[in-house]
């Protein structure tokens, strides 16, 4: 059986591995960072795969369950890749009551998808977020971080079209 | 730092903001953000250079300055003109009307009772100053508590003015303040930690994200002083990643604070250190609770354990540790200031101060409030909020999030303050507030909640786990019109069981949101069930379906 001493190699040539590696470091190994070098791992690939998660393990000698339950626990982390475009409807109670599960519907009818789900070809996902924060501006969306407010299904089918590129 | 040096850097930078005959401020908060004012601080910028005018007139980015629902905002000249719903094109109209005072641009009316009813503390610099600038917040008084703190006064001095202001805990629970700190500084730990809940979880809420976005030295400058007070050398705010931009001005300010000396090692040159750290949240409701914020800056799943031990005793690593909200710290440095005289002389006999409401729904003015504690729902609602709209009629208003209740027609009178909320059912919570009309239906909203709740249940524990299910079922079932009398007893039922019996507040207040539509709007449930339908029209539960539920 292997023994890790030092901190482990890095699963590849890929530069954003370093990135993660320094987030690691900063915080010293400490398994405390875990949630911080998750975050990390996300930002730079977009989600968390098994390599990621057996890097982290390893470089913060976290046993690799313990990674796996922060990782499926908190709503923020995805085991996915999200499709090229991402469409985010907010569903807080501002904009509920204002019309976001029509808006949800209305992707559903044109695209086939729930929330969290991606359709086939790769091209959008749409997810749900509890609460942007911008209950003044409900029902909102936002499509590649770019908020759209007090939107109707219409509309929103037309940008989101739009920004796919149909 | 010392108070000499502090002066001279506000007599500088107001000094260099003097220099100019205009000012003009646009909000750049998230809300009016995405509504566009980046393209307008921009657009005004170039038309300045254009105009030649950069040595007369100001463009200051700010925070939020509460309208949402009319924004992208901009003032001129403090508060004198507020023009609303601005474009990038507006900018040559704004900048011509600086000097002639008209442009015929839609502005907002800075006299109506939206503004003047409000009493701002927390937000007084909200809007008016350059968060990413800390020279802008030492010119508004900033820093001045926390350095006379610490050089003039000593930690019992310091929570002795907490416990006097009569300050609660602004998180929703309303813990006395200046309790909770002393109970910390009388532990003989050496170690010690304070830490900033900004884990606004609440839907319907923004009221942390926007002081942090706007104000967030202001944080910085309670949590220093609080680890004065409590004897702390070490501060963590847990803040939503979520929340880019409140993170990247925090980021920021803490930056600036260590670079003046304000932060970190020696702080006056005194033997006072306070180091603060960001620690990203990763979208779990549950972390709001102060043991799960604990286990989850210790890099573990959010699960909360019992207590006691409080974590007062007991907290991060182990060490005595002092959790309050990003609002509570906010109240800080004006209670040194002005006295906690004066902040007790604000609110209610037993609420003291102001809470700021995030207000939503649908109301007309939609945006973030502040006003004194004792306030009445209906003044907030038909006066700050202006009412209804579209001529439709008020049904209720939700507060506290899905640990709160809705509060009907019959209680709009009754004050804003901790013991009132609670009596009625409902909680103060951290301060969503969503007004509802007739086109909600009150079912619907239940199971809404009901379905937050069972989804963010982090499984620990099991009248929480199973019973939010169990109950979501049950009003899936009443909205489908399948339902009949025994499952609302049942749900009553339930409603005590899951409250009594859940570990943390996540459960211990989950069925609120039922248990209050069930007292006040029961005759909805009744109509859901007996097959009369939803009024409202939004649960597909006819009078036909029933019939075919009953073959």
């Amino acid at each position: 059986m292997q023994t890790i001493l030092g901190p482990p190699t890095l699963p590849s040539d890929d530069k954003r591995w370093k990135i993660v590696e320094a987030t690691a470091r900063r915080h010293g190994r400490e398994p405390h960072a875990l949630i911080e070098t998750l975050h990390t791992v996300q930002e730079s690939f977009g989600y968390l795969d098994e390599t990621a998660l057996r890097f982290v393990a390893a470089s913060l000698r976290v046993p690799l369950s313990r990674v796996f339950g922060a990782a499926t626990f908190y709503h923020f982390f995805t085991l996915k890749p999200q499709g090229k475009h991402t469409c985010v409807v907010c569903t807080g109670t501002a904009c509920y009551i204002k019309g976001a599960p029509a808006l949800l519907a209305g992707i559903e009818r044109t695209y086939g998808i729930k929330p969290g789900e991606t359709t086939p070809d790769g091209e959008l996902s749409v997810l749900t977020a509890r609460c942007l924060g911008s209950c003044g501006l409900a029902p909102a969306v936002v499509l590649d971080s770019h908020v759209m407010g007090r939107i109707g299904p219409g509309e929103m089918l037309n940008r989101v079209a739009k920004g796919i590129g149909q | 730092m010392t108070l000499d040096e502090l002066r001279q850097i506000s007599e500088k930078e107001r000094q260099s903001s003097a220099k100019f005959q205009h000012h003009v401020c646009v909000c750049t908060a998230a809300g009016c953000l995405s509504s566009g004012a980046g393209e307008v601080a921009s657009a005004l910028k170039q038309e300045i250079a254009e105009a030649g005018m950069q040595n007369e007139v100001e463009v200051k980015t700010v925070g939020c300055m509460g309208l949402c629902s009319a924004g992208p905002l901009v003032s001129v000249e403090g508060d004198s003109t507020m023009y609303s719903n601005v474009k990038a094109d507006d900018a040559p109209d704004i900048i011509r009307g600086l000097d002639t005072g008209s442009n015929g641009l839609s502005h907002c009316e800075t006299s109506a009772p939206f503004f003047s009813r409000q009493k701002k503390i927390v937000l007084e610099n909200s809007g008016r100053i350059d968060p990413e600038r800390i020279e802008d917040y030492i010119a508004h008084d900033g820093y001045n508590a926390l350095v006379t703190a610490i050089t003039e006064m000593t930690p019992q001095q310091v929570i002795q003015q907490v416990v006097e202001s009569g300050l609660r805990g602004r998180g929703g629970a309303g813990y006395p303040t200046g309790l909770k700190w002393s109970t910390v500084a009388k532990t003989g730990e050496q170690e010690k930690y304070v830490i900033c809940n900004a884990d606004e979880g609440d839907p319907g809420a923004f009221m942390d994200r926007a002081v942090l976005e706007s104000d967030p030295h202001r944080v910085l400058e309670g949590m220093a002083i609080a680890g004065f007070a409590v004897g702390a050398q070490r501060g963590y705010i847990y803040v939503r990643a979520e929340y880019p931009l409140a993170v990247k001005n925090l980021k920021t300010a803490i930056r600036q604070a260590e670079r003046l000396g304000l932060l970190g090692n020696s702080i006056s040159g005194t033997r006072f250190s306070f180091h603060i750290d960001v620690r990203l949240g990763a979208g779990a409701f549950v972390c709001g609770e102060e043991t799960a914020l604990i286990a989850s800056i210790e890099g573990k799943r959010g699960t909360p354990r019992p207590r006691p031990p409080y974590p007062a005793q007991e907290g991060l690593w182990g060490c005595p540790t002092l959790i309050n909200n990003v609002e509570t710290f906010a109240n800080i440095a004006p209670i040194l200031r002005n006295g906690a005289a004066w902040f007790a002389a604000i609110g209610t006999a037993k609420s003291k101060g102001t809470k700021v409401f995030a207000l939503a729904g649908r109301v007309e003015n939609t945006g973030l409030i502040e006003v004194p504690m004792g306030i009445s729902l209906r003044e907030i609602i038909y006066e700050i909020g202006g009412g209804i709209p579209e001529g439709r009629s008020y049904k209720a208003v939700q507060t506290g999030g899905p640990s709160g209740g809705c509060i009907p027609a019959e209680h709009l009178d009754s004050p804003v303050d901790y013991e009132s909320l609670a009596k009625i059912g409902s909680i103060m919570g951290s301060g969503g507030m969503i007004v509802m009309d007739e086109t909600s239906c009150m079912v619907d909203v239940a199971k809404y909640f009901m379905e937050f709740c069972m989804t963010e249940s982090c499984g620990k524990c099991i009248p929480c786990r199973a019973g939010t299910q169990q109950m979501h079922g049950l009003l899936e079932k009443i909205t489908r019109g399948e339902a009949n009398a025994a499952d609302l007893e049942l749900l009553q039922e339930l409603c005590e069981l899951v409250r009594s019996a859940s570990l943390c507040g996540l459960g211990q207040s989950a069925p609120n949101p039922v248990v209050t539509t069930l007292k006040y709007f029961g005759d909805e449930y009744r109509a859901h069930v007996e097959g009369a339908g939803c009024a409202a029209g939004i649960c597909q539960c006819g009078p036909e379906k029933h019939k075919e539920a009953a073959v």
